[in-house]
């Protein structure tokens, strides 16, 4: 019980100590236009919770982060797991893979706004296409690592593609899955931002590029760490109880 | 009637198989034996239709099931889940009835990770018997058990196999096993591995039903 308790303490007492430190480094500062303090943040962070503007801002981002990964998934599970099945069609994709994945996402975005123009298409398609070719690899290695024993079993029963799927690939694929989404999400909301930063008018980045050129870091802060703490409550509410349900029968 | 006429299978340049013919009954049971390694579970993958890159042809009914030498069941799913996923039709207590015919009646709930290795095999005996099929393929089924769980699986096969007759076609490296579930008994060995009739002390000792005894079976 002592040890549950002192689990759930860590994280929590470690964040603390990440404040603290941050408050130090405020208090040695001591210019609130270079480093406010985490205290100094309370009131402007209230007011644009209280007009509406955080939370518009945090929306638009968190809708096109939605967007960008479920397109980035299910796409990139679909390739990856076709590449680690199908000897032929990896040899093909192969190179593409490579290439994508070594594109810097800046360039993507740039050229995704050119040739689409400044719209949220644009902006999410650049997102996905940056997210895909990380997703295909991990499912890649997942594909590869398929047990043949139970891909025996489900053609000697004759057990049918849907079935197959959903209860004999998927279930081995989930831990890859699971993890190709957590470092995804880390990965999209990063570059959702800079695009918001670089062609959108809403969204977190956006509101960061307008601060920044106010130079007005404590609302730089406020929309970043608000974004933080939504990506948190996503990785504890949905994230981790889903790889706890569909890891439970390792540890029953 | 099954009938397998294979001409021969290769792994690369390594020829494993050479012309391996036999045919089966429905109600009979042959038994393959041979050394380790001869290419047992290849011919049986051949039959099940696992491994279709061999040359010649294998007749075999649709409703087929095989035990695997592992028990191959899927770890995420309970006992009773891998029974109706691998048979949709079969109904809960039609899946019950057979968990409990199989001594797992109160494992329903119970994950493959749960259950003991003697558990899991007569898990995937269950598996195999409740699609009712009409072709059993055994790779092997009683290995690595100990006497006694050894003892209690087989007279549970025999069991089940003497209540639903499927032909049965099963690899195992003990004559006793053999002699006790086969009504034939073949050897297969050499280099291409092709089947023989089995050494005398290979052969069941007790009558062996209506099934022809040893040698090669099956149309050239």
């Amino acid at each position: 019980m002592s040890g549950h308790a002192e689990s759930r303490a860590v994280p929590v007492l470690s964040l603390a100590g990440l404040v603290a430190v941050w408050a130090v480094a405020a208090l040695i500062t001591h210019d609130a236009q270079l480093l406010p303090a985490p205290w100094q943040l309370v009131a402007p962070f209230a007011d644009e919770l209280r007009n509406g503007a955080l939370l518009y801002h945090l929306g638009m981002t968190l809708w096109r982060v939605a967007c960008a990964f479920v397109i980035a998934m299910s796409i990139g599970v679909a390739l990856g797991l076709a590449m680690g099945r199908l000897t032929g069609l990896n040899r093909w994709l192969d190179p593409w893979l490579v290439v994508f994945l070594n594109l810097p996402a800046l360039v993507v975005i740039v050229l995704c706004y050119l040739w689409i123009g400044l719209t949220d298409v644009a902006a999410i398609l650049a997102v996905s296409l940056n997210k895909i070719p990380f997703v295909t690899s991990v499912l890649r290695e997942g594909a590869r690592a398929l047990d043949p024993g139970l891909d025996a079993m489900a053609k000697v029963y004759g057990i049918s593609g849907r079935a197959r799927l959903r209860h004999v690939v998927l279930p081995q694929l989930a831990p890859f899955i699971a993890g190709a989404a957590r470092s995804g999400v880390a990965l999209i909301w990063k570059i959702v931002l800079v695009v918001e930063f670089l062609g959108r008018s809403s969204g977190v980045g956006f509101q960061i590029h307008m601060y920044f050129q106010l130079f007005n870091v404590g609302m730089v802060l406020v929309y970043a760490l608000s974004f933080i703490a939504v990506m948190l409550a996503v990785e504890w509410l949905i994230l981790q109880p889903w790889e706890r349900r569909v890891r439970r029968w390792r540890s029953a | 009637m099954i009938e397998v006429a294979i001409k021969g299978k290769s792994f690369g340049d390594v020829q494993v198989l050479g012309d391996v013919r036999f045919a089966l009954h429905a109600g009979e049971t042959l038994a393959i034996l041979g050394p380790s390694g001869v290419g047992k579970s290849t011919l049986l993958r051949i039959v099940a239709g696992i491994d279709s890159a061999y040359s010649g042809h294998v007749q075999a009914p649709a409703r087929r099931a095989m035990v695997f030498q592992d028990p191959t069941l899927l770890p995420w799913r309970s006992a009773l889940d891998n029974l109706r996923i691998v048979h949709p039709d079969l109904s809960e207590a039609a899946a019950q009835a057979m968990l409990a015919k199989v001594g797992l009646g109160d494992r329903a709930g119970a994950f493959p990770g749960q259950l003991s290795l003697g558990q899991q095999r007569r898990l995937s005996l269950a598996r195999a018997f409740a699609g009712r099929p009409e072709l059993l393929i055994m790779d092997e089924p009683f290995v690595s058990l100990d006497a006694a769980t050894a003892e209690e699986m087989l007279s549970l096969t025999e069991t089940l196999i003497g209540e639903s007759r499927p032909a049965t076609v099963f690899v195992t490296h003990a004559p006793g096993e053999a002699a006790r579930l086969a009504d034939r008994v073949m050897h297969l060995g050499g280099n291409p591995a092709v089947l023989s009739a089995a050494p005398a002390c290979d052969r069941p000792v007790s009558g062996a039903g209506s099934a022809p005894n040893g040698g090669r079976h099956g149309r050239a």
